[in-house]
């Protein structure tokens, strides 16, 4: 019986990955035709920018076949390097993307929303920063993975706290997040004015040791570090976690059905203190990699905007780990294109948030997609992602 | 059954006596061990009780000796905490109050010992600080008790403290910038209900996506033609200070209440009408109804999805006001997420306010009070950072959202919704 359907349902499955990626492929083109209107309205021609941003998140090919002939006629790397630059700097850009994603994708996967990556992304910044920066005279191999750690666990117990009040009083964590946001800034505004303060006149902390410092490929000023192949590794382990352990299959259950899974004798309070637990670490991840990789030290709104991107790529990624990845590249480009959209064709960065909203509405709404592009819908169930401020 | 229950409700009820009364003596022993101790025996604190510019008659100001008023207050939350525990003040609104009462006021004893503290000027500023987080609020109110939860709040009223500048800039009325503020919040809002109720998209998530769309587009509006034109798009004055002929002239009282500007007595009145309408019509009865149980309120014949949208969209037209107040109520001009949260804090009073009115506007005072306390802390120099002042709001919302001191209920069908 298995036998005889295998083939039809590894076929179905391929057509169902396409349809997954269609509605978002979709998405992304609407939101970004917006942006080119946006930018027309504006008074700028929308080809040139959107070939600034082009030319600023992958680089100038042209440049890269020239620095490639340099390099092999001479072994002189200093234009190839140029000409990569744009490229790595996208991966950079797009790393604290992919883990603030992942945490709000685990959030999802058990039916809580996490708002609060932006403050678990500043906590975790915070603390790793202090390691990294506090305890001198150990060597790199135990300095960094402490730092790391440091900053995890702090993100990590920054995302619990809610997850505990939804767990044991039924606090709801839309609410709860948000509130720890603010706090997480009043506290950092405390802490980099006063205990964390440098010893310069502006509100950072000092800078990391270079054995707390993650391993960076290229020489000066390409940032390209080993920050990216982490979070990599992370989307990597989530996907295992989430769909490979039984742990994670209880973490769905409880997401798509509190009530069924409590029936079938799921540990709903566990789960949702964990899933909190292992968002916020995620989160925490973000604003290390951050630390540890390009700046090197936390100064204020280090964390802005972070959180409110990574609902929005968790959503275009339908909250799958892959898909994760795939969106938060994407970001990446258009993040750090956007820089030289802004310095060569004068569109403000700000364009980048336009388009985002956008896109999250057209997610949010696949009807709105389906109709302006007229596809028959697929009768499936959505995902909840919230229910009110209730239970 | 009923027994068990009244027996869950009597437990529950014992633990939040419990809880209150501990909370007072503790409150009363920290008054005394902290505030008290370090007090100079001698010290006098003084409270200016006049504003400069004010139409109000002038009165002495007010001097107390320091140290036997914070053993008086000390004494009051202690006395109160153990009346609790022995035999049980009904009133969760009192208690609170005399906690806090007590507590603050004792660590502004301590904090202008032998300094001069304006009272008045607080209190006011405390009012005007409340203006934007009420209007967020009732925005919330109006539309939650729909059941159509926005926490776009944020995002609608920065767009509209844009457009509201803009407008009033260019026309040179600041009525044309109110206007199109309330058009534009209400404009926004409808969009959110058009996905929500239309598109059953995710209430949460369509609100994020307004808050991200109305960042990115004021901010890209804001870099790429205010800036450039400067004062022609960008400055726009403030509406003036309206002194109430008569009550203006009360001391303490007139330079606090009736001397505000138009958005300030606005929002009182609307704090007003919407409580009478909420509890005292048809249409606030409607709107409850499908708040809390949409399919009976449909059975009986009320339009759940009209109430909805009718709901949503006075909500962001709320929030519009709440806008302009940032650019022509307050600063005449507009600068990228000057908004700075209140749409979130707004949210917080809300729940606070236990989704009415009232509950609402008294608890943005709270949290308005808190911001001004924090400003004048920094000036007084007191040895508390001022950054924990300003995490109390949300320390509290996150308390209160326990239930262990008060449970807030939302409206029953909150977030969820309604097919026919």
């Amino acid at each position: 019986m298995s036998n005889t359907t295998a083939p039809n349902t590894k076929e179905k499955k391929r057509s169902g990955i396409w349809s997954e990626l269609l509605i978002p492929a979709l998405a992304v083109l609407s939101g970004l035709i917006l942006g080119a209107i946006v930018i027309l309205v504006s008074g700028e021609n929308p080809l040139v920018a959107y070939g600034a941003l082009f030319e600023g998140s992958f680089g100038n090919p042209l440049d890269l076949v020239e620095g490639l002939q340099v390099y092999f006629a001479t072994g002189e790397t200093k234009e190839l390097l140029r000409a990569i630059y744009p490229f790595t700097e996208s991966l950079v850009t797009a790393t604290p993307y992919l883990f603030a994603g992942l945490s709000v994708a685990l959030g999802f996967r058990c039916g809580l929303f996490n708002i609060g990556a932006e403050g678990q992304f500043f906590i975790g910044a915070l603390c790793s920063a202090f390691v990294g920066y506090s305890i001198k005279g150990l060597p790199m191999i135990v300095h960094l993975p402490l730092a790391i750690l440091a900053g995890a666990l702090g993100g990590a117990v920054w995302g619990m706290i809610p997850g505990y009040l939804k767990a044991r009083f039924g606090a709801h964590e839309v609410v709860n997040t948000i509130m720890m946001n603010w706090i997480a800034f009043r506290l950092s505004d405390w802490l980099l004015n006063g205990p964390m303060k440098s010893s310069g006149f502006r509100p950072v902390t000092p800078n990391v040791m270079e054995t707390a410092e993650l391993p960076r490929f290229f020489p000066d000023p390409l940032r390209f570090n080993l920050g990216f192949f982490l979070a990599l590794l992370a989307a990597y382990l989530l996907y295992w976690f989430l769909f490979k352990t039984t742990l994670g299959f209880e973490v769905r259950s409880v997401g798509a059905n509190p009530d069924a899974a409590k029936y079938a004798g799921m540990n709903i309070v566990r789960n949702f203190v964990l899933v909190m637990f292992l968002a916020g670490g995620l989160a925490g991840l973000a604003g290390t990699a951050q630390v540890l990789g390009v700046d090197h030290w936390v100064g204020q709104g280090f964390s802005a905007g972070y959180g409110f991107d990574a609902i929005a790529l968790a959503l275009l990624g339908k909250s799958h780990p892959f898909g994760v990845v795939l969106s938060a590249l994407l970001f990446g480009f258009l993040r750090s294109g956007a820089t030289d959209m802004q310095s060569m064709a004068r569109i403000p960065i700000d364009i980048i948030s336009i388009i985002q909203g956008m896109v999250i509405v057209f997610i949010a709404a696949p009807d709105i997609i389906r109709w302006l592009y007229r596809i028959r819908e697929v009768k499936k169930e959505e995902a909840v992602l919230t229910r009110g401020w209730g239970s | 059954m009923t027994n068990s229950n009244t027996d869950i409700r009597s437990s529950a009820e014992k633990r939040s006596r419990v809880s209150f009364g501990i909370a007072l003596v503790v409150a009363g022993l920290a008054i005394y061990l902290l505030f008290g101790t370090s007090t100079q025996p001698g010290a006098m604190t003084t409270f200016g009780l006049n504003l400069l510019g004010s139409q109000a008659a002038v009165v002495p100001d007010l001097v107390v000796p320091a140290l036997p008023a914070i053993y008086l207050l000390a004494a009051i939350s202690v006395f109160t905490g153990a009346y609790q525990l022995a035999r049980g003040i009904r009133s969760t609104g009192w208690l609170v109050g005399i906690l806090t009462f007590t507590f603050v006021t004792a660590f502004l004893m301590w904090g202008a010992q032998d300094k001069s503290f304006n009272l008045t000027g607080m209190l006011q500023s405390s009012l005007v600080r409340a203006t934007p987080i009420a209007l967020a609020a009732l925005c919330g109110v109006i539309s939650e008790r729909t059941a159509v939860i926005n926490i776009g709040i944020e995002g609608i009223m920065l767009m509209s403290a844009q457009a509201a500048v803009v407008a009033a800039t260019v026309t040179g009325n600041l009525y044309v910038g109110l206007i199109a503020a309330i058009l534009l919040g209400g404009w926004v809002a409808a969009f959110h209900a058009f996905l929500v109720i239309r598109f059953k998209v995710d209430q949460t998530v369509s609100s994020v996506a307004i808050n991200i769309f109305g960042t990115g587009a004021t901010s890209f509006i804001s870099s790429r033609f205010m800036q450039a034109a400067g004062d022609k798009l960008n400055n726009s004055g403030t509406f003036p200070i309206i002194a109430i002929p008569g009550l203006s002239k009360i001391p303490v009282l007139g330079p606090v209440l009736f001397e505000n500007n138009l958005i300030v007595y606005l929002t009182i009145l609307l704090v007003v009408v919407m409580h009478i309408l909420l509890y005292y019509t048809p249409w606030g009865l409607r709107t409850r109804a499908v708040g809390e149980h949409p399919k009976a309120a449909d059975t009986l014949g009320v339009n759940v999805y009209l109430t909805r949208y009718v709901n949503v969209i006075l909500g962001g037209m709320i929030a519009g006001i709440g806008g302009a107040y940032f650019t022509i109520g307050s600063v005449g001009r507009f600068d990228e997420i000057m908004t700075a949260g209140k749409g979130f804090i707004g949210l917080a009073a809300m729940i606070f306010g236990n989704w009415n009115p009232i509950g609402a506007y008294t608890s943005s005072l709270i949290f308005g009070f808190a911001d001004s306390l924090q400003v004048k802390l920094q000036i007084l120099r007191v040895p508390i950072p001022s950054e924990f002042l300003l995490m109390a709001p949300y320390i509290l919302t996150m308390i209160i959202l326990t239930g262990v001191v008060g449970r807030a209920i939302p409206p029953a069908a909150d977030g969820q919704p309604y097919e026919k």
